[in-house]
């Protein structure tokens, strides 16, 4: 079985939701919509305290390129537009609407049937993409449709499906193929359509065995959609690592997968893409996961984005009793809440209450050079040298050494007998010295 | 609910940590240990038990009162200092050589550069390559296997020569491969059983503690230097089988050069360190004025490790090969 | 006796050929270089610690000699005097800067400002910073992980372990302006030493909402304004909800401290106010009282 060639570690899985069904969380009686809520600058309202909106309107526009459509996923006026304090304390740029009703745009197509032909152009797609506000759902929020669009010169040879969903604890992915598969491969054919692309590659880990049974049989039914299954191992999901898996190619440092022929989507967002080019749907809402080992009926959960997060908490079970840490996304990546009061956005993949007891971290000592980092490594970094020269502030010699290499996986910090803070010093040294080289590109 | 705890990613770990790879090294010894004290009996335990003691005293009370920081002897270092040291030593020398033993060790090996993690050199064979240098004929003197069990053992034990040594006499008299194996023959206490030895680094290969690089390119690279010789030669050099299996070769290959502190840590790095040593070792042994030079094989490899550590780097994913561009 | 005589030839011969080829190669590989770079690399205070903008005293030696004017090149440590001193010895006029300072000015001790979380990764301000707002529910205060303790090559400025605040200490600071840059949160600011180290600044940086900034912390500034309209000078504006004083038009009159009603605005180094003369005594009279009572 495939998987990729350098470093990894495998965490406890602890996939205690798989199975459990999507459940819809109940509309709010006031929604909060972050502006901020894809990798490029937060979008700009364009519409102004006291109008009524629908659900599924557009209610910000992008600033700038990298930057994507805010839609209204309720309907109702709008009575703030203002700054609320997000899950790390700090002010973020947010649309606040007091729901009335559910009314949606009459363009939207609310009906279950499933809708298998799609006669757009590939620029028609990629317009309707746009215009759906869809980022990739797997935590970067990347724009999907600047995705689609190689630069000059390059051309996409391989979709990439990225359904690995290597973190422990989500099960949002999985559930949302077991119950959405059919569309699922409608959105995969209109991405294909939207590259131009004949070969589709599903990577999946084979601990969801019923996913890979299930999507072989529906590949069966479309040209082109190949599943895949790879042997489990952290961080697979990565996109560098997963093309590797997958084909067997390594994107170059600094390059963009579209340099070895492959475009990588995740799987929530090719049923976006479904659901946003068949049913004029906008991105206006995502399945998220509730999970942890004290959380009483931890589950999946379809959520409006604006919709307080407690609120699909408390269909879990509430917070348990001794909760020590809250983390948004999973236990490698995700990052720790200091503030539970937040709406569900397009970066919501999951919430974890990790109990207390497992929530702090030890005490680091001496490195030993045991070089246990060094082999975790996916990307083949020294971590323990780049902590060093970090801690150093020796920037010169980080870029040299390859941090803007880093994933930020967190497989040296997991790793790492000492319990040095690795990844906390490589990350801030990757910043320091992505402003450095941002500096220098712009002089020239 | 308390006040939340927030720290950046991640938030899991494997639960290893610097104590579980210390005391996993020191039960992969107990074979060993159990050979010697079955050869050697009162002695080797008594020489074993005060080096370990020493070992972690003279860490507790530098911690504690040079460094004054907060002394960290539970780690087991400092045990599986004392330990690997004993193993070093003939089971009869004096309780007072032993006791400096440990203090050069620990004092000089590694807490004069700034405790676990900073040492350049394997503090256990700082303090036996002093000894051996200061006190050779105490150091050289071993008792004979299975000569007594009592105290007698410790006291005047009947002496024996090692293999190594029978081999710079000329290749005579050399035990059988049998008794090389399984321990029965002169030299130092820790050092003489090779199938214990082996069992312990198998159990540390399984929990992977250890990595099969610096073992396997050791004695792969003794193996292969030692019959090119044989072979050239078979009346003057030993068999390849003999050298593998005499002297400290399967206690300095499988639990002494592959000490993390002072190994190289990436892949390649590993193997030159590897067979460094083995290269190394042969070398003395065969033309140096020591019978055995596994001990001073390591500590010189232990010096090139840092440059190993800066010039020998991993392979980078997306890295493309000379030949490609 | 030949053996001495021997040893001492050949000692000589050794001795000799290895002054000539010294000789040789100190003139093959003399390098002219403008004594003057010696004179004034003595001259400065030799911290090395790049608060000039160059690399180590040598570089900024350097630097000088080759200047024409020396209105651009300061040496933070050495302050006016080393500065006279350099531009004696290059003949160059110096402009007399007044001393500075490193100013903390976040008030925000751990029992003002209480710990709504805690923070268990690495100890830096700088990752703390990135990852999330803080301990405290104030998003502006400082963080006390202490990475301007870290920068400090003078020992000037510490980590009071009682309030959790960084300390700067008014003899060892030279104002190279480390720590004002290692600041992730830029509450260290350069101010004005001013005289006999009185120094008057808003001890706070926070530019939340009044409400907001008072809940997270008792000494906050609201941004009440109360102290613009008790300045006499114009020194003090309001800017997102928190004052500033500006330490060129501040003449130390201290009316500002009296009427903050958070107790943001701090003074140091004043003598103990006496009630009376501080409300009647007009400003400028009061400066000058107080020039003259030490």
């Amino acid at each position: 079985m495939k998987t990729f060639k350098i470093g990894g570690v495998h965490p406890q899985a602890n996939k205690l939701s798989a199975g459990q069904r999507i459940q819809q969380v109940a509309l709010p009686t006031q929604a909060v919509i972050l502006l901020d809520q894809h990798l490029g600058a937060p979008a700009t309202p364009i519409v102004a305290i006291g109008d009524s909106v629908k659900v599924g309107q557009l209610i910000a526009a992008p600033t700038g390129f990298m930057s994507a459509n805010v839609h209204s996923s309720v309907s109702g006026t709008v009575t703030k537009i203002d700054t609320v304090t997000d899950a790390w304390g700090r002010h973020s740029p947010a649309i606040t609407i007091d729901v009335e009703a559910d009314h949606w745009l009459e363009s939207i197509d609310r009906t279950p049937e499933i809708n298998r032909i799609c006669r757009l152009s590939k620029e028609e797609i990629i317009k309707k993409i746009q215009n759906a506000g869809i980022v990739g759902l797997g935590g970067a929020c990347f724009p999907t449709h600047i995705k689609l669009m190689p630069p000059p010169g390059k051309i996409a040879e391989v979709l990439i499906v990225n359904a690995v969903e290597c973190e422990p604890y989500l099960t949002c992915d999985h559930q949302l193929m077991m119950e959405h598969g059919e569309e699922i491969f409608i959105g995969i054919s209109i991405l294909m359509k939207a590259l131009a692309v004949q070969k589709t590659l599903i990577g999946i880990e084979n601990n969801k065995k019923d996913v890979i049974d299930y999507f072989q049989r529906l590949a069966n039914r479309h040209f082109g959609i190949e599943v895949v299954p790879l042997k489990m191992c952290y961080p697979q999901g990565g996109e560098k690592q997963l093309i590797d898996a997958l084909i067997g190619r390594q994107v170059p440092s600094g390059a963009l997968p579209i340099e070895v022929g492959a475009v990588v989507q995740n799987v929530a967002t090719t049923f976006a893409v479904y659901e946003a080019v068949q049913k004029n749907k906008p991105l206006i809402e995502r399945v998220m996961t509730v999970t942890g080992k004290e959380v009483k009926n931890p589950g999946n959960f379809l959520i409006r984005f604006g919709t307080p997060l407690m609120a699909a908490v408390e269909m879990a079970g509430g917070i348990p009793e001794n909760t020590g840490k809250i983390i948004g996304g999973g236990p490698m990546m995700g990052r720790a809440y200091m503030n539970t009061d937040v709406p569900a956005s397009k970066r919501t993949s999951g919430l974890l209450f990790m109990p207390e007891q497992d929530s702090l971290r030890e005490e680091p000592q001496n490195c030993i050079r045991c070089g246990k980092c060094i082999s975790a490594c996916p990307m083949g970094l020294e971590p323990y040298l780049l902590t060093n020269l970090s801690e150093r502030g020796l920037y010169n010699d980080l870029e040299k050494n390859g941090i803007m290499d880093c994933i930020e996986c967190g497989c040296c910090l997991f790793s790492c007998p000492s319990h040095r803070p690795l990844l906390d010093y490589v990350r801030q040294g990757k910043a320091t010295v992505g402003g450095i080289i941002r500096a220098r590109n712009a002089k020239k | 609910m308390n006040q939340l705890i927030v720290s950046p990613a991640p938030h899991v770990h494997n639960s290893d940590s610097v104590a579980k790879n210390m005391y996993s090294v020191v039960i992969a010894l107990v074979p060993a240990y159990l050979a010697a004290l079955y050869f050697f009996g009162l002695g080797a335990l008594l020489v074993s038990l005060t080096a370990v003691v020493s070992c972690v005293l003279f860490e507790y009370l530098i911690q504690r009162f040079l460094l004054k920081t907060k002394p960290s002897v539970w780690d087991g270092s400092a045990i599986l200092t004392g330990l690997l040291l004993a193993f070093n030593l003939p089971s009869n020398l004096p309780i007072w050589m032993v006791i400096l033993g440990a203090l050069v060790a620990i004092g000089i090996g590694k807490m004069s550069f700034g405790g676990l993690g900073n040492n350049i050199f394997n503090p256990a064979l700082v303090g036996r390559v002093f000894l051996l240098i200061s006190f050779p004929t105490q150091m050289t003197t071993w008792p004979r296997p299975l000569g007594n069990w009592g105290l007698a053992s410790y006291i005047d034990a009947e002496t024996a020569a090692t293999p190594l040594a029978m081999m710079k006499g000329g290749l005579a008299e050399m035990p059988s491969h049998i008794d090389l194996l399984l321990g029965n023959t002169g030299g130092s206490m820790g050092e003489i059983c090779a199938a214990a030895l082996l069992l312990g680094g198998i159990f540390l290969l399984c929990r992977k503690v250890i990595t099969w690089h610096i073992p396997v390119s050791i004695l792969l690279t003794v193996a292969l230097f030692t019959a090119i010789l044989h072979f050239a030669n078979p009346t003057v050099y030993a068999s390849p089988l003999t050298h593998l299996l005499t002297g400290g070769l399967m206690l300095g290959a499988i639990f002494m050069a592959t000490d993390y502190v002072t190994s190289p840590m990436t892949f390649w790095g590993q193997i030159i360190y590897g067979v460094g040593i083995g290269i190394l070792t042969v070398v003395i042994r065969t033309w140096g004025a020591y019978p055995e030079g596994m001990s001073f094989a390591i500590l010189i490899m232990n010096a090139v490790t840092p440059l190993l550590n800066t010039y020998i780097k991993p392979k980078r994913f997306g890295e493309k090969r000379k030949k490609e561009n | 006796m030949n053996i001495i005589v021997l040893s001492l030839i050949v000692l000589g011969i050794i001795g000799c050929s290895a002054a000539v080829i010294l000789f040789l190669v100190a003139r093959k590989f003399n390098v002219q270089e403008d004594p003057r770079i010696d004179l004034v690399e003595q001259a400065l205070p030799g911290a090395n610690c790049g608060g000039c903008g160059f690399s180590g005293c040598r570089n900024f030696a350097e630097a000088c000699v080759k200047a024409d004017v020396l209105d651009n090149l300061r040496c933070p440590v050495g302050g006016t005097p080393t500065m006279s001193e350099v531009g004696n010895i290059l003949g160059l006029t110096t402009e007399i800067s007044e001393p500075m300072i490193a100013v903390v000015r976040c008030s925000g001790s751990c029992e003002k400002r209480p710990h709504v979380n805690t923070y268990n990764g690495a100890k830096n301000c700088a990752i703390a910073n990135s990852l999330y707002s803080g301990e405290t529910g104030c998003s502006f205060g400082c963080l006390g992980f202490g990475d301007c303790v870290t920068v400090c090559q003078f020992d000037a400025i510490h980590i009071n372990m009682e309030t959790g605040l960084p300390e700067v200490d008014d003899d060892k600071c030279t104002a190279c302006g480390a720590c004002v840059k290692a600041c992730p949160k830029s509450i260290i600011e350069l101010r004005k030493k001013g005289p006999k180290n009185r120094r008057i600044f808003v001890g706070c940086v926070n530019k939340d909402k009044g409400g907001i900034a008072r809940k997270a912390c008792t000494v906050a500034c609201i941004g009440c304004g109360k102290c613009v309209k008790e300045c006499s000078f114009d020194a003090i504006t309001i800017e997102n909800n928190l004052a500033y004083i500006d330490f060129t038009k501040c003449r130390l009159c201290r009316k500002c401290v009296a009427v903050c009603p958070t107790g943001a605005i701090h003074e140091t180094n004043f003598p103990p106010r006496k009630e009376d003369v501080q409300v009647s005594v007009p400003e400028a009279e009061t400066v000058k009282i107080e020039d003259l009572s030490k």
